[in-house]
């Protein structure tokens, strides 16, 4: 589609002289900035950190595939699947304002800069899990969160073994800001059952001896391959999955985590000692400041996810004319449906901004 | 830690009413009046009681015999009687009393109406009528407030004097200080601080245990009714058995029944089964705050009435440096034998 547009003049001219945001540089942002680049329009493109690719860099391999994360980030940030873009990296966003029908991209606090439209890709933060008292997440060091454990892959996996020991046991806490009234986040996360379903496989393979387990309430493996992937780490790496939520967790004298929960199917409480115990964290709302017209919908610690105006008929438009939306900033979602929302959202300011344009 | 200012719960200062506990004055007779001399000799605070205060019924309410409307109207005439003496700030000695006020109080701010219907029985029983107080805490809460105070005029840290190792301490602050309501108690339910923060203050090392949270094995009915004394305690095993590889010199407790059951359980699995689970095969002493505040501040032992608990103090106080004259353990105030001899097959 690109290369149709660069050799169409009309297209091109129609929209060049639109300057758009995008704020955010992690994968939804980049596949926003880079479909809006090649339909040929001027962008700004915000980010907060002063490197590309957001929580991205962090991670080890992608669900349900099992890709490692460099090569996802290569593709998506390769400039030569980009036209001319503006990076501000090492920026901030702090708000943006609508004025005499342009938008106006607060930046750094004392900054702005106008824009025709915006595309907010700021992405989602993870839950705090100290939220969760019950399980001594920054209290217990052995007690860690699901982007912990990715990055030790990332990085140095070897940091979960005892001197030379491989671990013995491992386990999984599904749900740890997720589904949860009690935190104030009633909604799903959607994709923390698979990552902790791919990770308790990836321990398997690094410590072959070492038991697996995953406490859920239930598996939600709605997504292409999950419920593939599900299956294969029972039959192939006999993951043990335990329905039922852990109570507590506490050290013991050797500084091992030990889990109290209850089997639900078994009707009975089980107490377990691990070495390592992963809470797979939920996803909840990043930068409420970027709210425009108060959009409000109080989930997520007071947070909320901002909202399209018609979610049927677009998920990227939002309810002010010009402000599009991109990736889990409107809600938990995977990383390429945060790619494929990152591009649809392009698709749809190139048709706002020409519109707009032939009712002038 | 930032995250827990949401358990910094507020405590006042100074002018409290004090209202007492059934089983502490009866179980460990010396505590109460030791609180009332250390806040107001030691702090120097205001403090008062009324000998009208009775019981407030909790432990029937638990075990079911005593109907919430009753233990309602008792709990709004203590709040009279507070309301008589002048004062607003409610200290507990109780923590299963605490427990019941703070639940009967959000009770009556969820239903006002309940609140009036109470208003009137007690009225029509007493002619009184009552305000809640303005702040409400459990007298560990007290203790808490003025730990580095206390500190100041300690004269026996929590320290071995011989080898100069600090004491390791397992705190249990009872279930209904913070489980019902976490932000009612200093650092909540799952790590709290109240305890904890009198160990640390006072020199001694904090034990963080597994089953540091499981209950004492109380229960109420569970040992209310004597069938079920096994279910409780098998319970204090659970809390024991755990304790025991932190070889920990002192059992701290907020509440007096959690201090009478692992006290006294212990005597009985050393009789029944022939189980020790302190260092050098001794029991573990379990001591409250209070007992343990007059402790580092000095007072004699035996003024206090740490003789009453099952468990020999001797070892801690030995530890410690605290002087005490073993011949005294059961005399009375002329020095006169009071029926030790029951208790000396125990190893001290």
């Amino acid at each position: 589609m690109s290369e149709r547009l660069k050799h169409n003049p009309d297209n091109q001219s129609s929209t060049t002289s639109h300057r758009v945001a995008v704020i955010g540089a992690g994968p939804a942002g980049a596949a926003a900035a880079q479909t809006a680049s090649m339909l040929g329009l001027a962008v700004d493109w915000y980010e907060k950190e002063t490197f590309a690719g957001g929580k991205l860099n962090r991670y080890y391999q992608l669900f349900p595939g099992r890709e490692e994360a460099e090569v996802v980030y290569r593709d998506l940030f390769d400039p030569n699947h980009y036209r001319e873009v503006n990076k501000q990296f090492g920026r901030f966003v702090t708000g943006i304002e609508k004025q005499a029908g342009r938008l106006r991209i607060l930046v750094d606090e004392s900054q702005a800069k106008d824009a025709d439209a915006v595309i907010v890709a700021n992405g989602f933060d993870f839950f705090d899990a100290r939220l969760k008292e019950e399980f001594g997440y920054g209290i217990y060091p052995r007690v860690i969160t699901s982007p912990d454990l990715e990055y030790h892959f990332k990085t140095d996996i070897s940091r979960l073994r005892r001197g030379e020991e491989d671990p013995e046991a491992v386990a999984f806490v599904h749900c740890v800001g997720s589904r949860d009234q009690q935190v104030g986040v009633p909604y799903c996360s959607r994709v923390c059952c698979i990552t902790g379903i791919k990770q308790a496989i990836e321990i398997r393979e690094q410590f072959p001896r070492c038991r697996v387990y995953n406490f859920y309430i239930d598996i939600r493996a709605y997504g292409n391959g999950y419920e593939e992937l599900y299956r294969q780490a029972q039959e192939e790496y006999a993951i043990r999955f335990i329905r039922g939520r852990v109570s507590e967790a506490s050290e013991d004298q050797y500084g091992r985590i030990r889990v109290k929960a209850e089997d639900t199917l078994l009707g009975k409480p089980v107490k377990l000692t691990v070495d390592w115990l992963v809470l797979l964290v939920g996803m909840v709302p990043a930068c409420p400041e970027l709210m425009l017209n108060g959009q409000s919908d109080s989930h997520g610690n007071g947070r909320s996810f901002l909202k399209a105006d018609n979610p049927h008929a677009s998920q990227a438009v939002a309810s002010c004319p010009g402000l599009f939306l991109a990736g889990a900033c409107s809600g938990p979602m995977s990383i390429p449906e945060s790619v494929a929302s990152g591009r649809s959202a392009a698709v749809q300011v190139f048709e706002y901004l020409k519109n707009r344009n032939s009712s002038l | 830690m930032n995250y827990w200012k949401d358990y910094q719960k507020e405590i006042a200062g100074d002018d409290y009413f004090f209202v007492r506990s059934c089983i502490r004055q009866n179980f460990f007779p010396g505590a109460e009046k030791l609180f009332m001399e250390v806040v107001r000799d030691k702090l120097g605070k205001h403090l008062v009681e009324d000998p009208e205060h009775t019981t407030c019924t909790g432990i029937g309410y638990h075990c079911d015999v005593v109907p919430l409307e009753t233990i309602m109207t008792v709990v709004a005439r203590h709040f009279a009687l507070m309301n008589a003496s002048g004062l607003r700030n409610l200290v507990i000695s109780c923590v299963t009393s605490f427990g019941i006020y703070s639940e009967i109080l959000d009770l009556w701010h969820h239903q006002p109406e309940l609140r009036e219907r109470i208003a009137g029985y007690l009225f029509e029983a007493t002619g009184r009528t009552f305000q809640e107080p303005v702040n409400m805490v459990h007298s560990s809460d007290v203790i808490y407030c003025y730990r580095n105070e206390l500190a100041a005029q300690m004269k026996f840290p929590l320290v071995n004097r011989e080898t100069g190792r600090r004491l390791r301490v397992v705190d249990h602050i009872g279930c209904h200080y913070a489980k019902i309501f976490p932000a009612r108690g200093v650092g909540g339910s799952e790590f709290p601080q109240v305890l904890a923060g009198l160990i640390q203050a006072w020199g001694g090392e904090v034990v963080d245990y597994p089953e540091r949270r499981h209950c004492c094995g109380f229960g109420f009915r569970h040992y209310a009714v004597q069938e079920n004394r096994g279910y409780s305690v098998s319970h204090t095993k659970i809390k024991l058995e755990s304790m025991k590889p932190y070889e920990p010199d002192l059992i701290l407790t907020n509440c007096p029944g959690c201090n009478m059951f692992i006290d006294r359980w212990q005597y009985t699995l050393e009789e029944a089964e022939g189980l020790v689970y302190g260092a050098d095969g001794q029991k573990i002493p379990v001591l409250s705050h209070e007992e343990l505040a007059g402790l580092i501040l000095g007072y004699d032992p035996w003024e206090i009435g740490l003789q009453t608990h099952q468990v020999p103090v001797e070892p801690l106080l030995i530890k410690m440096g605290v002087p005490f004259q073993p011949e005294l353990k059961y005399a009375d105030r002329q020095g006169r034998l009071i029926g030790g001899g029951v208790l000396q097959n125990q190893s001290v």
